[in-house]
């Protein structure tokens, strides 16, 4: 078992944690918290994914991709932080409402 | 539907074990995916080593990023610019409490500040042949000015309009230019001559900085600023 895959199943890992994260809580903040882990475990599988051979250097394009993702999720938090403030100021509680049963 | 379970059904057994069922049946999906790439496989390397002499910088990954795949990161500032829109649109910047820190930090603010303004500029010069450039240098400006910002001295209010908007779009629009005037001339879009290609990628990755710099803290503060210009 050579580093690539630990890294890329410790991905996995971190991604299906977010998401019964995200599934789960119901506060905005988790769920963004919980978004921002399975990110993380994206960027991991494919950080991991870059340097497959021991001896050769790492691929590039892969590496790139991850920086520019990294940026993007920090914007993009942001925004989702500032959406859920809006939330909160409007709706009292951090929490989408219920669906209404029919 | 799994995405609607709160906390309130926490205890029902049934949505508990469908959840388990399908967070299980997904990680083996999953791991499957990534067992079955070829283990080795030295990706683009070779591709991008072979190419990397006529990019114009020596590290791999910044002829990727500025060069080979110039687009994504055209894209990903402009995805910057939006995001920045969307957190403004949705209201003024909290007032923040003005007033003296305390010795200790003013002093440490002003003996950092000039320090990571020159760590920034040397991480977007060593970008061209090390690791580092225009994200990096970036994102320690932005640390210099959270670090001012959370210190609770003054911002520079007459800063606010203008200036601060010329400057948030400083990046995207000298990246676009550059990328017109390189189809006019006779190329593709982001198509460099390799003769001017360093000059170019560094004038662009000058622009980006500042702008990816001041974005990150503008997102931080989380609203329009006041202040002329900034009113509604």
């Amino acid at each position: 078992m050579n580093n690539a895959l630990v890294f890329s199943l410790a991905g996995v890992g971190l991604f299906i944690i977010g998401l019964h994260g995200l599934a789960v809580y119901s506060h905005l903040l988790r769920k963004v918290l919980a978004l921002n882990i399975m990110g993380s475990g994206v960027f991991l599988v494919i950080a991991g994914l870059a340097r497959r051979l021991p001896d050769a250097e790492p691929d590039a394009v892969p590496d790139a991709l991850v920086i520019t993702g990294i940026v993007v999720a920090v914007a993009a938090t942001a925004l989702a932080l500032a959406l859920m403030l809006k939330v909160r100021a409007d709706a009292g509680i951090p929490e989408l409402p219920e669906r209404e049963r029919e | 539907m799994k995405e609607s379970v709160s906390k309130k059904s926490q205890g029902n057994p049934v949505l508990t074990g469908l959840r388990l069922i399908v967070l299980s049946g997904l990680t083996g999906c999953l791991v499957y995916a990534v067992m079955s790439l070829p283990p080795a496989d030295r990706g683009l390397s070779q591709e991008v080593n072979a190419q990397l002499s006529s990019s114009g910088v020596e590290n791999p990954v910044t002829a990727v990023l500025l060069n080979f795949r110039a687009y994504d990161t055209l894209l990903e500032i402009s995805v910057l610019v939006i995001a920045l829109i969307g957190v403004w649109s949705l209201g003024l910047m909290p007032r923040r409490r003005v007033g003296s820190p305390g010795l200790v930090l003013t002093n440490l603010v002003e003996i950092l500040i000039p320090f990571l303004i020159l760590f920034s500029g040397y991480l977007l010069w060593v970008g061209s042949h090390a690791p580092g450039g225009a994200f990096q240098a970036g994102v320690i400006l932005a640390a210099a000015a959270l670090l001012f910002t959370l210190s609770g001295l003054p911002m520079p209010a007459h800063l606010a309009g203008w200036p601060l908007r010329l400057a948030l779009v400083i990046g995207l629009g000298v990246f676009i230019s550059i990328g017109v005037v390189m189809m006019i001339t006779g190329g593709a879009l982001l198509e460099y001559p390799p003769e001017a290609a360093k000059a170019l990628i560094l004038v662009i990755e000058a622009a980006s900085t500042v702008s990816i710099g001041l974005i990150l803290v503008c997102v931080f503060c989380g609203g329009r600023p006041r202040g002329p210009g900034g009113a509604p």
